[in-house]
């Protein structure tokens, strides 16, 4: 009998009996247990990505994973629906995807993710990360600007309730991708993406949010991003699009849209006031 | 030797971390007091896009948010180690630094006042618990034997917290509840950088309790 299936008959039995503890301790109990490495089989074809098509986090992780040509196992998880038992325990402190396994061991948070791949596959081509440490941290605020600035402004112009809320919520958006035009001149250095030459950390992190900007821009018929405003972010918008790593990951505005739709009406559910 | 300067503010536990870093590596560097209700040219020059502190600047490049400040000092000089070194260690520590940002970080802000008060309560406790039995476990510290970055991080449950505590009347961390959080926070002023660098209490406590106040009457 492999050690393989050895732990994964012990990972069953520990999560069985150890519901709630968190999943990262029952990997380590696994491996104690029947002596193996806790990394264990450390093959591509282990790698699995919980994720739904229409997430921009689990975009990025796919994104990066085509980057490197890493094989994954691609696990749907319905965001309609409650959540399933995978997610609950690979990610008990957020219950939220993407959630990336690499031979059973599951880290969370997108960006996360991606550092983890960057330093794990460094044998391919593509870098994620640029390899001076200045330009790192240039690469880790700008990421965090879209994820703490950018997108929470974007979300809130998608389920936005009312006209008012609407329209602080669209300059906001519009005043983002000003500034991210400006972090792009810098970045670039002249380049066609925020990386340089290659697609990188800044490129996937804003990237990955493209079909939203595009669906969302529709609701409110604008272009949120604009030829007027951002001319450079335009043109780096068709180069990323258009780039192999991420063509097929990109989802059809049309389905987009329309699952738009229905989770805005979910969101606006759960946040409507009970009676 | 490039030059290292700190853009920071007394008592903000963000400054703080950095200077823990600094020290705990070895790095000479030169201190630059900013005074947020008058934000100055070198604040504007250097963090544009937040206008907060701190701010590190090396060899005249900013680096700005104080996390990435510290895998920034991590990476440039490695020496004392705060990151784990294998990849998946790594990443999990990351995670956790990145709980500490989003669930730990709205203390030092305090909105316990008010209405705001209840959620704040309530978010701090179920912030407590989840580090309590998801990130700290049985470990003496989040890095394990010695302090690392997650343990920097959380940093402002070590003093600021009781701080909030007092300032507001509020008791969130209750030692009961809390066994291991408190031993952290005992073993975690014990080390000696930390325990040289540590805003003196009192004067915080009136700085905090001073702000309270002003806060409150303009509501």
């Amino acid at each position: 009998v492999s050690t393989q299936a050895i732990s994964d008959v012990v990972f069953i039995f520990i999560s069985a009996s150890e519901a709630g503890t968190s999943q990262h301790n029952i990997y380590i109990k696994t491996a104690q247990i029947c002596g193996c490495e806790r990394k264990g089989d450390m093959a591509e074809s282990n790698v699995k990505v919980l994720g739904t098509w229409a997430s921009p986090f689990v975009m990025r992780v796919k994104i990066a994973l085509h980057l490197k040509s890493v094989r994954y196992e691609d696990v749907e998880e319905d965001l309609l629906a409650p959540k399933s038992e995978l997610l609950l325990k690979s990610n008990p402190v957020y219950k939220k995807i993407p959630v990336f396994f690499h031979a059973h061991n599951p880290i969370c948070e997108s960006l996360i993710i991606l550092q983890y791949i960057d330093e794990v596959w460094t044998t391919s081509a593509s870098s994620i990360l640029p390899s001076d440490p200045y330009e790192r941290s240039q690469s880790r605020f700008w990421a965090a600007y879209v994820d703490d600035k950018f997108f929470p402004a974007l979300r809130r112009l998608l389920i936005g309730a009312t006209e008012e809320d609407k329209k602080a919520a669209l300059a906001e958006v519009v005043e983002g991708t000003v500034v991210l035009e400006g972090a792009f001149g810098e970045l670039s250095k002249g380049k066609a993406f925020f990386g340089g030459d290659n697609i990188g950390f800044v490129d996937i992190a804003l990237g990955s949010l493209l079909g939203w900007i595009e669906v969302i821009g529709k609701q409110c018929e604008t272009k949120l991003v604009s030829e007027a405003k951002t001319p450079r972010l335009v043109q780096w918008a068709d180069c990323f699009s258009a780039h192999e790593a991420v063509k097929d990951v990109l989802p059809d505005v049309d389905k987009l849209a329309d699952f738009g739709l229905k989770l805005r009406a979910k969101i606006l559910k759960a946040l409507a006031p009970t009676n | 030797m490039a030059e290292v300067k700190l853009l920071g503010t007394w008592p903000s536990p963000f400054y703080y971390r950095v200077v823990w870093v600094l020290k705990l590596k070895g790095i000479a560097y030169e201190f630059i007091e900013e005074d947020l209700n008058n934000k100055g040219p070198l604040l504007l020059q250097h963090n544009p896009v937040h206008k907060k502190i701190p701010v590190l600047i090396h060899s005249g490049k900013s680096i700005c948010e104080s996390m990435i400040i510290l895998e920034y000092i991590q990476e440039i000089w490695p020496q004392n180690s705060l990151l784990p070194a294998d990849p998946y260690d790594r990443a999990i520590a990351r995670f956790w630094i990145k709980f500490a940002e989003d669930k730990v970080n709205p203390l030092a802000f305090a909105g316990f006042y008010g209405e705001e008060q209840k959620k704040a309560i309530r978010d701090s406790l179920e912030m407590l618990e989840t580090t309590e039995e998801h990130a700290l476990r049985d470990k003496t510290f989040f890095g394990g034997d010695k302090i690392d970055l997650v343990d920097i991080a959380f940093g402002q449950l070590s003093q600021w917290l009781q701080m909030v505590e007092d300032v507001t009347n509020v008791k969130l961390l209750d030692a009961s509840k809390f066994p291991r959080l408190q031993r952290w926070i005992n073993n975690f002023k014990q080390v000696p950088i930390i325990k040289e660098n540590l805003p003196d209490y009192q004067e915080m406590f009136a700085y905090f309790k001073a702000l309270r106040v002003m806060l409150l009457s303009s509501k």
